[in-house]
């Protein structure tokens, strides 16, 4: 009987819990909001952390693009050329990587790379009364130290996807022509004349913008409400690694939905 | 409220959540003094503080900072009140990211549009007196305890504050940083005109330097007076902290069942 009434009682605290959690996130999202002037009148503190969020992701992002490139050249060539038409590997590696995997793999591996790194310098900031200092300093935290790192994100994120794509289409390149011998010209001209750019393209980097926002948000709110302690600090970037991954799935169901199914 | 106080703190009392952490306490800060809250670890000072810098608000009572009732000033006001505080912080609270110079030159730079020549020399006169003018190129990470605790002093005092707090800025210390923090409040405050309140837990060292002196315990003020009275008080829980006896009105068990009755299981 006890199990009965524990069992609802345990869903319903967890529910509460995530709820209450999204009410504060999202308070937080507009106190960042209002916050953010500073980031105007000062754009180097946004630059400084874009280069630390952004440019320090640039290697894993081109790195993974290049072999999701090769891998899906490989896989998506020996599907094609079972119909006979091999020829539009290029085409199909395009849109697979404008559409889906450039927003959702770039935004995975920066969750996993900069917005693990934002999560735990803020709360080590936090634990370490640093944010506290700033404040008895009459400096506003969010204005000064949250807000630069979710603009930076917010700007990082899709120029990295972009790179990411690049990079996949050159990898796919390199299988598709040089290794399996595709012609050159009809890889480039199908691609060319089959990918869209506000349907696919632009579609793609709204995507990346979207997932930049859940991540950042994920990040920076983690950080800040993070408990003082070491193992508060490590669950606070675990949660937050967890929460953006599973966030920027579920987006990217419901966006695709939006976008390429006409819902 | 007084003009010669700078705070006044008014049957305050404070809770987080359900625990209630000080209770109805009372005290003034005199202008240009430097007064000692002591207390056991816990006790309420950390969050005395905090009240006074307005990180936190009173449950009940007010905490008046230069005629200003802080819980009830606005985000802007606020604001404007604490460019007239510094607080040392009890580990430093020194941004990592930013070398020596670069931390103390932080509040400058954010709330005034001094020249960097004039901020190079502003640092630099900051850094000798806390006597590290030497070691304004080193990072947080290669500095001992003791330097980092007068960096984050020299820090504290960057924009000449009317009053300056230190929490716990002697725990952790060997016996030479001590003395020297502790000489370096007392001159500073001296030499700056300015208002000092040091949380401690440290009493012989805090002894040599404050004008005055309240003991806290369990959220209540059960003490206050010169260092002198201090001293002498035959209060037995003064009379225990000042002279670090390890039984007394603060007793050295933390309160159990029958202590042969948890050894013998019963209570499992």
């Amino acid at each position: 009987m006890k199990a009965i009434i524990r069992v609802p009682a345990l869903i319903g605290h967890y529910v509460n819990d995530r709820l209450w959690r999204l009410g504060f996130a999202s308070r937080f999202l507009f106190m960042i909001l209002i916050q953010s002037g500073t980031c105007l009148i000062r754009p180097r503190l946004v630059l400084r952390e874009a280069y630390f969020i952004g440019v320090q992701s640039l290697i894993i992002i081109l790195v993974s693009g290049m072999f999701v490139g090769l891998v899906l050249g490989l896989q998506m060539y020996d599907t094609l050329e079972r119909f006979g038409s091999g020829e539009g590997v290029g085409t199909v590696v395009a849109l697979a990587l404008v559409r889906e995997l450039g927003p959702v793999l770039s935004a995975l591996l920066f969750a996993s790379r900069a917005g693990t790194a934002v999560t735990a310098e803020i709360g080590l900031m936090k634990t370490t009364e640093q944010l506290s200092a700033m404040e008895m300093m009459a400096i506003e935290p969010v204005a000064r130290v949250i807000a630069p790192r979710f603009w930076a994100g917010i700007i990082s994120l899709p120029l990295l996807t972009s790179m990411f794509n690049v990079m996949g289409i050159f990898g796919g390149y390199l299988v598709g022509v040089l290794l399996l011998g595709v012609d050159e010209g009809i890889f480039w001209s199908q691609m060319q004349a089959t990918v869209d750019f506000r349907e696919d393209v632009l579609n793609g980097i709204i995507k990346s913008v979207v997932f930049a926002v859940a991540v950042i948000l994920i990040a920076v709110f983690e950080g800040y409400n993070s408990p003082p302690t070491a193992e508060g600090v490590s669950s606070a970037t675990t949660r937050a690694v967890v929460t953006s991954s599973l966030a920027i799935l579920a987006l990217d169901f419901v966006l695709t939905a939006f976008m390429f199914r006409g819902i | 409220m007084s003009v010669s106080n700078l705070i006044e703190v008014q049957n305050v009392s404070f809770a987080y959540d359900q625990r209630p952490v000080l209770k109805n306490i009372n005290l003034v800060v005199p202008r240009g003094k430097v007064v000692s809250i002591m207390g056991g670890s816990g006790c309420g000072k950390t969050t005395l503080l905090r009240l006074i810098g307005g990180q936190l608000k009173p449950s009940i009572g007010s905490v008046m900072v230069d005629g200003e009732s802080v819980g009830t000033l606005s985000a802007n006001q606020l604001t404007k009140l604490r460019r007239k505080m510094g607080m040392l912080f009890q580990m430093g609270a020194l941004f990592t990211d930013l070398n020596v110079y670069e931390n103390i030159a932080f509040q400058m730079r954010e709330h005034t549009d001094l020249p960097e020549p004039i901020i190079h020399d502003l640092v630099m006169m900051k850094l000798h007196a806390v006597g590290l003018h030497g070691a304004y190129k080193l990072m947080p990470s290669e500095l001992s305890g003791g330097m980092a605790r007068r960096v984050a002093l020299a820090r504290a005092i960057a924009l000449d504050p009317m009053l300056i707090m230190y929490d716990e800025p002697f725990a952790g210390l060997d016996p030479i940083s001590l003395g020297v923090i502790g000489k370096l409040i007392r001159k500073l405050n001296d030499a700056l005109g300015a208002t000092s309140i040091v949380v401690t837990h440290d009493v012989q060292e805090s002894l040599k330097i404050v004008d005055y002196v309240y003991m806290v315990s369990d959220g209540a003020v059960v003490a206050e007076g010169s260092a002198e009275e201090i001293r002498s008080s035959t209060l037995p829980f003064v009379h225990q902290f000042v002279w670090g006896e390890t039984d007394g009105p603060v007793a050295f068990h933390y309160p159990s069942e029958d202590y042969s009755d948890l050894l013998l299981g019963r209570t499992l």
